[in-house]
């Protein structure tokens, strides 16, 4: 088996990484789920929070405002509608995903609300922890 | 004859508009640099979500169950014209070829007997529409004050368009815009965006097969990526015209320093010829006086 799979993160403005990982841990709709080589092919669509990806150069991660991702047994696409590298981010970058997080927990039916308010509160514990 | 000061006078006001020129020219080529590396940047996006919008639009198809998005309304009543044009002047035909585009358009629909609305993206291309279609023009939207075309100003004009859709005031909409293809050639494009014509992707490579798990369901995902892409077809469009815009003022500019060129050499030649006219005079008066003595 791989150990090792391509990983793509676009936003409409750019190109922002494109490398091989071992492993990324998305913000699905359903929930959080982790993407590993040889993983079944899925759509989903991504609620704003933050991508773990874990790779043989490191850990990055990034604050996504929602999109979608592409999971197929060779790889994996991001398509984000705005993604900011979380090293880079500053306070004032991460407000409007923590705001969009907000509206979508706050919007989401019963069943995904657990789900959307823990998003939420990883993303406040984040921004937390920045100041 | 021309006064010599007249002549030098307007030989340096060429001069200075050639210097002007000359400028406007280079700003617009490092702009234009700028503008297609940002078109180059969100080509990947672009592809891979039509190549997944395409896959998911053709597995759903366009059965009644289909999102009104893709489908449309099932009329063509109603259509609304998006017109995208520049917000400033200095580029040859650019506005001028969109909004002529754009008339045809609303012509041909009128003359069929159909209502049509007008937005307008940019300055120049409402003044040029203000005043056949001023009745029938809803709204505009001012980029004036902006630097640096991002993906949210393409929502904007997409939110809207959404909204407005939803709220059943037109049935198709279609967006006018310069496509770039060289620095001298930006074609004019009508492009549909709702409802939404996807082309499902014919190759294998970069194809989504109906073996995908969606989650949560297709048609939530549908759902979900179809206003997306109405708004990924409004940044594609607008960057495009970006770059034509910047290619467009590039090469007009280029043609008014050239143009100014020449007619600073032609008065030149003509100050030159005036000048050598008024000496010869000079020494015939001189010479004739010195005879009569």
């Amino acid at each position: 088996m791989a150990d090792t799979m391509q990983f793509d993160l676009v936003s409409p403005e750019q190109k922002l990484a494109s490398l091989q990982v071992s492993s990324v841990q998305i913000p699905g709709a359903d929930g959080q789920m982790t993407a590993m080589p040889n993983h079944a092919p899925v759509i989903t669509t991504l609620r704003p929070g933050v991508l773990h990806v874990k790779g043989p150069e490191g850990d990055v991660s990034y604050a996504v405002t929602g999109g979608f991702a592409e999971i197929n047994p060779e790889g994996l696409s991001v398509l984000a509608e705005k993604a900011i590298p979380m090293k880079d981010a500053s306070m004032s970058d991460l407000e409007p995903v923590v705001e969009a997080a907000r509206t979508a927990a706050s919007n989401a039916s019963p069943e995904t609300r657990d789900m959307a308010e823990l998003l939420l509160a990883d993303l406040e514990t984040l921004l937390e922890d920045m100041v | 004859m021309p006064n010599l000061k007249d002549l030098k006078n307007r030989i340096e006001s060429v001069k200075s508009t050639r210097k002007i020129t000359k400028a406007m020219q280079m700003v617009a080529a490092a702009k234009l640099r700028r503008a297609q590396e940002a078109a180059e940047q969100s080509r990947p996006y672009t592809e891979r979500f039509n190549a997944v919008l395409g896959g998911l639009a053709a597995a759903v198809g366009t059965s009644d169950g289909a999102p009104l998005l893709l489908r449309g309304t099932g009329s063509d009543q109603v259509q609304m014209l998006v017109v995208m044009t520049a917000e400033r002047g200095l580029c040859g035909g650019f506005n001028s070829s969109i909004v002529k585009l754009a008339k045809a358009r609303a012509q041909a629909l009128l003359a069929e007997g159909k209502t049509v609305k007008i937005l307008t993206v940019g300055k120049k291309g409402r003044e040029q529409l203000k005043s056949e279609y001023a009745d029938i023009m809803v709204d505009h939207v001012d980029l004036s004050e902006v630097k640096k075309l991002g993906y949210d100003h393409a929502k904007d004009i997409a939110v809207d368009l959404l909204k407005r859709f939803e709220a059943g005031e037109f049935d198709v909409a279609t967006i006018f815009f310069n496509r770039f293809q060289s620095v001298i050639s930006q074609i004019p494009t009508a492009q549909q965006v709702i409802p939404a014509s996807y082309d499902a992707p014919e190759s294998e490579e970069g194809s989504v097969g109906s073996d995908y798990d969606y989650e949560p369901d297709q048609d939530q995902i549908l759902a979900d990526l179809l206003p997306r892409g109405v708004a990924t077809q409004a940044f594609a469009a607008l960057l495009e015209n970006g770059a034509s815009e910047q290619g467009a003022r590039m090469s007009a500019m280029d043609n008014a320093t050239r143009n100014a060129g020449d007619m600073i050499d032609n008065l030149t030649i003509e100050y030159n010829r005036s000048r050598q006219a008024v000496i010869t005079n000079e020494l015939i008066e001189i010479i004739s006086g010195a005879e009569a003595l």
